[in-house]
């Protein structure tokens, strides 16, 4: 790496002790150069063998990349903690302005450890760093209005992140996020209950640090940054990929997954959704979409935000108009699997996730769970305090969340905890649909997309994209199980250098490895494309060997009968077939040595 | 010639701008950047584009009690670093902000009006117009304006090739534009563009 580049400094913070320092760490960036790969290590020696999520000696880690501020799309920030969910390794990742703040605030990464005593924020302006009281914060209900006020009390205007959690990760509820930018999530996992386990409602960075670029910073430096950068950037506006996403966004997708056959319908009853048409991703434009933003230095800008307008109850005239960020996601787990065609149901109950802080795949696997479970009698009216879940009933399904937040009761407070737990208490595991203990992303696409959330490393769909491997290979042609496993551990280690560059998954189509590798050469690593492919290869056994230490085993992994009963675009899914690509991957896993 | 901002509704706050414009230096990041874009409290509002907007008659240059702001050409200022001692009476008399700061130097950071920051605008918020009449380009909201305004950005990149060939800038520490800075240069060479086209 570069002689001076503020990338190897490591920023730790100890809420206990109110004190921090900074460790210049050349060592864990030369090694893993950034992003995923540098936090795993800190994972590894900050995290005690056994920890409990929600104490203090559970790290929150934030790392961001070489190519962070210096090239477009590599925005985004990894977080690492202990998941309060799993109960093992918690990975999440966030765009907005976090990356680049904390990257031009001089530091690589940031660790906290500790926790608050009384509620507080901390703020990094640079090489500052103020713990500030949050007394007054604590406990308000709409996180909106908690980044508000923040933000006036905060310089830096357009520099800086402020990252926060709302009711839900004051709660501990270990889906909560963190927020930050008002739109863009450290979703899964549930680093937001981390957050509130530490009494921190917030993390505010800024800065204003110069980049180095180049070989020392000299002149073919600059020539050569700038070619690159036009390389990349052009083919940043060029691609349809970045258009078909700057245009509709990951909704887009509503329609096609629909008509294949793969959009989990009321808690994957179904796989197609008649309603479908009414929440895609050209409907919610048309009639709701009221602006388009970026990320930090993403000419893209895929975040898109609805308007709605709503009428007081009581007093005509009387309008309040709400800006509500959706994405194939949020459509997925609260529309469809939900089994909701109303628009402005879907937009409230999207707005009211967000108020709350919570993770909105979760939530809408939950949501649909307990609509199930009533369906057949396995929760009474009772439990429920008198709601009754029914398939696209909006108003029943807001009122449920903002109980799911309080958890006046035991049926409440095990929806809370997600729908492994809320399961094992009612019953209902079959159609229960959390993989690794983590809820199902909205893909029914075939068995890639199964061995993907089962294998993933943090259990999520953009660990290995195996839906992605559906669509493209397995509706042309038949693949063996083991062939299977191969292509999603190929893809899931090619992306553990993509998430150590920080580099956004919707650009790893121009990041290839000439030119991820070319990039890096601009910010001072020399690294050819085979050292990246090793490199991915041991940050992903790494994780793997974090896992496997916290109790992991291939044997307890759990698929839903529910995946295996409603057909698939590729048909009915083979739990033999499945069975013997985790296997696959077990026996891979195992010689890779973690 | 001079950068205008033609529709900041279009803005995603990318940030682009601000990059390309530290860029133009050989710098990453956003430390010397001449181009602000800031979310008008809270993103989902939308944001505002500050930049110097080349006033024919410029307050920064009336109130530096140094002659270091000269009046250039076509609008706005050029800053004659060796001069300027500092003392931030430009900030304060720029009421849009546009006068950014340089922390290292200790002296303002003012755009020069090359244009660099347009060729990365993914959205036609920004672009290059000609002439020194201010009102009818900047405040320019429909589309025969707008696509004249773009028009005049594709006469910029069709240059652009050239501008990335010339050297690398020296005195790049110095802010946006030292005596012998190079960002001076491709300034002068983009207005040449304009004259012949
Ligand atoms: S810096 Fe401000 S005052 Fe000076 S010319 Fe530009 S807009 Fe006018
Ligand atoms: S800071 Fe420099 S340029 Fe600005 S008014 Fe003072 S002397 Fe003039
Ligand atoms: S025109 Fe040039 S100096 Fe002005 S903001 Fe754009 S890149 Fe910077
Ligand atoms: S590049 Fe264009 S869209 Fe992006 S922030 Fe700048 S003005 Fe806005």
């Amino acid at each position: 790496m570069l002689k001076g580049d503020p990338l190897a400094n490591v920023l730790y913070i100890d809420l206990s002790k109110k004190r921090y320092r900074v460790e210049q760490r050349e060592d864990l960036f030369e090694k893993n150069m950034g992003g995923a790969g540098v936090a795993v290590e800190l994972l590894h020696e900050e995290c005690p063998k056994g920890a409990d999520p929600l104490s203090p000696e559970n790290p929150i880690i934030f790392a961001v990349g070489p190519l962070t501020g210096l090239f477009p799309l590599a925005s985004k920030t990894v977080a690492m903690f202990k998941s309060p969910h799993t109960g093992n390794l918690g990975e999440s990742h966030a765009g907005g302005r976090s990356a680049v703040a904390i990257r031009t605030a001089g530091y690589g990464a940031i660790v906290i450890r500790g926790a608050n005593d009384i509620p507080g924020y901390v703020a990094i302006h640079g090489s500052e760093v103020h713990f500030r009281d949050a007394r007054t914060l604590w406990g308000m209900r709409n996180s909106f209005t908690v980044g508000r006020i923040i933000r006036e009390n905060e310089p830096a205007a357009g520099l800086r992140s402020i990252m926060r959690i709302g009711r839900a990760g004051e709660k501990l509820i270990p889906y909560a996020c963190v927020t930050t930018e008002s739109y863009r999530h450290f979703g899964r996992l549930g680093l937001g209950a981390v957050f509130g386990s530490k009494k921190l409602k917030a993390v505010v960075v800024s800065g204003k640090h110069s980049l180095p670029v180049g070989e020392g910073g000299g002149g073919f430096g600059a020539a050569e940054y700038r070619r690159v950068y036009d390389q990349i950037y052009q083919e940043a506006v060029a691609s349809p990929v970045m258009k078909k996403y700057h245009d509709l966004g990951t909704p887009e997708n509503i329609l096609p997954l629909n008509a294949l056959g793969g959009l989990p319908t009321r808690n994957l009853k179904d796989a197609r959704f008649e309603g479908a048409d009414r929440i895609c991703g050209e409907a919610l434009a048309e009639h709701y979409l009221g602006r388009r933003l970026a990320c930090s230095h993403c000419p893209v800008g895929c975040i898109h935000i609805a308007a709605l307008r709503e009428p007081d109850e009581n007093e005509p005239y009387f309008y309040k108009t709400s800006m509500i960020s959706y994405d194939y996601e949020l459509i997925y787990a609260l529309g469809s699997m939900l089994g909701g065609s109303d628009p402005e149901g879907l937009l409230k109950l999207i707005d009211r996730i967000e108020v709350y802080g919570l993770d909105a795949m979760s939530s809408g696997v939950v949501l649909a769970w307990a609509t199930e479970a009533q369906e057949r009698g396995l929760i009474s009216d009772e439990q429920t305090g008198g709601l009754r879940f029914a398939w696209g009933d909006y108003p029943v399904y807001l009122e449920a969340v903002g109980r799911i937040v309080e958890q006046p009761n035991e049926f409440y407070a095990a929806l809370a905890r997600g729908v492994e737990h809320a399961a094992s208490v009612y019953g209902g595991k079959d159609f229960a649909l959390a993989f690794g203990g983590n809820e199902m992303p909205g893909y029914h696409t075939g068995p890639g997309a199964y061995l993907g959330f089962l294998v993933g490393a943090r259990h999520s769909h953009l660990d290995n994209a195996g839906y992605s491997i559906d669509q493209k290979v397995l509706t042309k042609r038949q693949v063996g199980p083991d062939e299977l496993a191969r292509e999603i551990l190929k893809e899931e280690r090619w992306r553990q250098v993509l998430s150590s560059l920080v580099v956004c998954f919707f650009a790893r189509g121009i990041y290839h490895p000439e030119t991820a590798s070319a990039a890096l050469r601009v910010a001072g690593f020399d690294r050819a494309p085979e050292d990246l492919q090793r490199i991915g290869t041991e940050i992903h056994s790494r994780k793997y060997a974090f896992k496997v230490r916290e109790g992991f085993s291939f044997d307890d992994l759990r698929v839903p009968v529910r995946v295996s009963e409603t057909p698939s675009p590729v048909g009915m899914l083979d739990s033999q077939y499945l069975q013997a690509a985790v296997d696959y991957v077990c026996s891979d896993i195992s010689r890779t040595g973690c | 010639m001079r950068l205008s901002v033609v529709d900041t509704e279009r803005c995603i706050g990318c940030q682009s701008c601000m990059f390309a414009c530290a860029r133009r230096l050989g710098e990453g990041g956003l430390a010397s950047t001449c181009i602000g874009v800031r979310s008008i409290g809270g993103m989902e509002r939308g944001f505002k584009v500050v930049v110097c907007r080349a006033c024919d008659d410029p307050p920064c240059a009336s109130v530096c009690p140094v002659g270091a702001l000269q009046v250039r050409k076509g609008g706005g200022v050029r800053l004659d670093a060796a001069k300027c001692i500092g003392c931030g009476h430009c900030r304060d008399a720029c009421v849009i902000g546009a006068v950014f700061w340089d922390d290292e130097t200790n002296k303002p950071m003012i755009c020069t009006h090359c244009g660099y920051c347009a060729r990365f605008c993914p959205h036609g918020v920004l672009s290059v117009v000609k002439g020194k009449n201010v009102e009818s380009a900047g405040l320019a909201d429909n589309a025969g304006k707008a696509e004249k305004a773009r028009k005049a950005e594709r006469v910029e990149e069709a240059e652009g090739a050239e501008k990335d060939s010339s050297p690398p800038q020296a005195g790049m520490a110095a802010g946006a534009e030292g005596p012998d800075g190079g960002a001076a240069d491709a300034t002068r060479k983009a207005e040449e563009v304009e004259a012949n086209a």
